[in-house]
């Protein structure tokens, strides 16, 4: 009851916010409209802009600037202990051999990932195409990616479960290992660096259904008189898929690396739950959180958080490009 | 942190980690609302209010004060559920209302709140560690005068505990008991082992179950999510306050004695002969590495199985065994604890060392309404109220009626708990700087794992230090 109460008040106060909020862009707009002359543009202009600047600067600029100018400062973000640091925070995270490591291994993430993922994806989306019953195979690659990274996580951290030889099995790779004849299979979480890899698996068995269906998609709107044209040449199998097929489906291609990419760089759910990054796993996100989350050093945490920004910027910018090029083609 | 520890113990008896994950963020807290006096005439929070009647009799100190206050906290349904009730009458007597919310990742979002500037009213923290980062904020509010006089009733450590800068911030509400050993009288009786009273006989009992060859003598789990390591580092602290009594253990925990000085090298490499005997572990898991990769949720489980004869785990343990497991002494109870025998000897014969952990009720507002509750919730009255509720819950209050217990391990815990006999310490880990602590628990697993060598896990928590510092 008590609950009730309280939830139906919150709900009433975003309406009201919500409400307000619209009643005062309705008038703006209606005062706009009556301006004629040499203000109607820029005013026009600045009204519908407006909101969405706004929005854009308390939900993105304003945190960003913040998280910019914490990591230059040290442990603590209020009280008498606030110092700044200068460029520390940096320095620890590219010399401390841990966070070293981590950023390599979160680079070892990015290349290795994206790029399973889109040609497992790419291979499904060809294989399938010529089933005969495609819709169950296709939903059934495509399910994983339905499920959240942490719900994938709990479920393939039974499949890699360690139990010695002799007592009963939980894990199946340890099950289906001993099946085929290796008596001995190893505590696979703890085995570095296995253990990153059989992670990276989670990510692409997540991934290749999302690269499947986009490249399937592009690869039917390839129109069937080029594919015919291209067979009437003499071009089949391989050669059709190198010469007409990968060409003309690049930019889908591109698209679907970067896509993938960037969920990388922020995977963190996958480490968080299946190792919480010991073991010679931590990945750049993770160490974020586990910095200013539980050991509550806000400099340290926002310098990570800014180093994986900057990496992002280079593929959001690769993508802003490449859909710009296709829409003024 | 850690104390996930004791809000994971409930829910993953209910569930599996599953739950712990995905409910992260589901509580929502209205800390808008903060206490408002019902302005009756009230200037001090420390006077008396209205004169109440009936069954409110025993209430009127704390009442004239009607408003909201907020606690926000580590636990999570069905103890804090138990909380609630405990209080209940309370609420109704006085007119103040008491909005409880748990989270399972209290111990970020409390500096998060604190931080934004809208934190709760009270929070009841589970680290002397993070209670002291809050204090370093400035945000902490100290203590009205009954709750000062309060504490007198716990023993002196707890007020230490709570004391940041010289000054006493906080008292404590529940308090566990970790130096205990989980086993099974029925497998203890149809074997003829006996409960072991000295380090001495422990060992001696551990060779022989392990030569025996019915089952290895130990087991243990460190995996805990992002406080994976945590047991281990239990089981070194009371290696070093049972081996080097409690001065070199709170010199360890300020920092000022080094993982790299030779006490806690010979304590890590007793732990080393102890759980990282190949013979002697992982019963019903695998070899000594497997600790590494098992939840402390299921450590003790192979004990009701026959696997495994014993496991070092704190007296919340106790909520990880099946519905339906026998608990108690007799020899056909399934599962009951004895107390860990202290290492050393020459510390004499009373020495009984004890660690444990607890919370502390600390406020960040000084309402009137929020005194009276920081008042009530320090006394005995309201903790035996609370052990009334349901088992599973003790407190270190001395003048609490014991007879209210009916659990065997909270009789057992509670026995040592409030004995002015035996030392206590609070979990070395939790004691100390967040850094530092995230930093033990994961150079103990890169030790458990078998990445790490012992010199090597000490001088990662040192260097630790000397950063945190």
């Amino acid at each position: 009851m008590h609950l009730l109460t309280t939830s139906l008040d919150k709900l009433l106060g975003v309406l009201e916010a919500v409400g307000g909020f619209v009643a005062i862009l309705a008038f703006l707009f209606w005062l706009a409209g009556k301006v004629r002359g040499r203000f109607e543009k820029p005013i026009a202009n600045i009204l519908l802009l407006g909101p969405a600047v706004i929005l854009l600067l308390v939900g993105l600029v304003i945190p960003a600037i913040r998280t910019i100018f914490l990591s230059f400062r040290g442990q603590y973000v209020i009280g008498p202990d606030v110092k700044y640091v200068g460029l520390a925070n940096y320095k620890w995270a590219f010399t401390d051999p841990h966070t070293l490591h981590t950023l390599v291994r979160t680079a070892e993430w990015l290349v290795i990932v994206p790029l399973v993922s889109t040609v497992a994806g790419l291979v499904f989306a060809l294989l399938v195409d010529r089933m005969k019953y495609q819709v169950i195979a296709k939903s059934l690659i495509f399910m994983p990616t339905a499920i959240s990274f942490v719900g994938a996580s709990l479920i393939w951290k039974y499949v890699y479960q360690y139990r010695a030889p002799g007592l009963p099995q939980i894990g199946l790779l340890s099950e289906v290992a001993m099946k085929l004849g290796w008596s001995h299979p190893p505590n696979w979480l703890l085995s570095s660096p296995l253990n990153t890899f059989l992670m990276m698996v989670i990510l692409v068995w997540i991934e290749t259904g999302f690269a499947m269906v986009i490249m399937g998609a592009a690869l039917r709107s390839i129109p069937d008189d080029v594919i015919e044209a291209a067979r009437v040449d003499g071009a089949k199998g391989w050669r059709l898929f190198r010469s007409v097929q990968l060409p003309m489906i690049s930019s889908t291609v591109t698209v679907v690396i970067i896509t993938i990419m960037t969920a990388t760089l922020k995977i963190f759910d996958i480490v968080y739950t299946i190792t919480g990054g010991n073991f010679h796993t931590d990945v750049l996100s993770n160490e974020m959180y586990s910095q200013i989350f539980e050991e509550f050093n806000n400099g340290r945490g926002s310098a990570l958080a800014v180093i994986l920004f900057l990496a992002v910027v280079p593929l959001v910018t690769v993508s802003i490009l490449r859909l710009r090029k296709e829409r003024y083609a | 942190m850690a104390h996930k520890k004791r809000a994971l113990a409930v829910t993953a008896s209910v569930s599996a980690m599953a739950l712990a994950l995905s409910a992260c963020g589901s509580s929502s807290k209205s800390s808008s609302s903060s206490a408002t006096t019902a302005g009756s005439g009230a200037t001090s929070a420390t006077t008396s209010g209205a004169t109440l009647t009936g069954a409110c009799a025993p209430y009127s100190q704390y009442a004239g004060h009607p408003g909201t206050v907020t606690i926000f906290g580590s636990i999570l349904a069905p103890e804090s559920t138990s909380l609630e009730t405990s209080w209940s009458q309370f609420e109704k007597c006085t007119g103040i209302t008491i909005q409880y919310t748990g989270s399972n990742s209290f111990e970020s979002q409390l500096p998060v709140e604190v931080e934004g500037g809208s934190p709760p009213d009270l929070a009841v923290i589970p680290q002397p560690g993070l209670l002291a980062e809050m204090v370093n904020t400035g945000a902490v509010k100290k203590p009205p005068a009954q709750t000062v006089a309060n504490e007198n009733n716990w023993p002196s450590i707890w007020k230490t505990l709570a004391t940041v800068n010289g000054t006493f911030w906080a008292a404590p509400e529940s308090a566990n008991m970790k130096t205990l050993v989980w086993y099974s009288p029925q497998q203890f009786a149809a074997n003829g082992w006996t409960v072991p009273t000295t380090w001495q006989q422990l060992m001696t009992l551990s060779a022989q179950i392990a030569s025996s060859g019915k089952m290895k003598p130990w087991c243990g789990g460190i995996s805990s999510g992002t406080a994976t390591g945590w047991p281990s580092a239990d089981w070194l602290s009371q290696i070093v306050l049972s081996d080097f009594g409690p001065t070199v253990y709170s010199n360890w925990v300020a920092g000022k004695v080094k993982f790299s000085s030779p006490q806690i090298q010979a304590a890590m490499t007793i732990v080393k002969n102890w759980m990282q005997n190949p013979a002697w572990v992982n019963g019903g898991f695998g070899g000594v590495s497997s600790i590494a990769t098992t939840t402390f949720q299921d450590a003790g489980l192979p004990i009701l199985k026959g696997q495994c004869a014993m496991l070092q785990q704190a007296s919340f343990y106790e909520a990880q065994l099946p519905t339906g497991t026998t608990v108690g002494s007799a020899p056909t109870d399934q599962a009951y604890a004895f107390y860990l025998p202290p290492v050393n000897p020459s510390l004499g014969s009373n020495y009984t060392p004890i660690m444990g952990g607890g919370e502390f009720t600390t406020a960040f507002s000084s309402a009137p309404s929020v005194q009276m509750v920081q008042n009530y919730l320090s006394s005995p009255e309201w903790a035996d109220s609370r052990i009334k509720v349901a088992p599973g819950w003790v407190s270190a209050n001395t003048k609490v009626d014991k007879s209210l217990y009916t659990d065997p391990i909270d009789q057992l815990s509670a026995k040592y708990l409030s004995d002015p006999n035996s030392t206590f310490e609070f979990s070395a880990d939790d004691s100390m700087p967040a850094a530092v602590e995230n930093e033990f628990w994961k150079a103990m697993t890169a030790w458990f794992s078998g990445s790490e060598s012992q010199s090597a896990a000490a001088a990662q928590v040192d260097a630790a230090w000397s950063s945190a510092g």
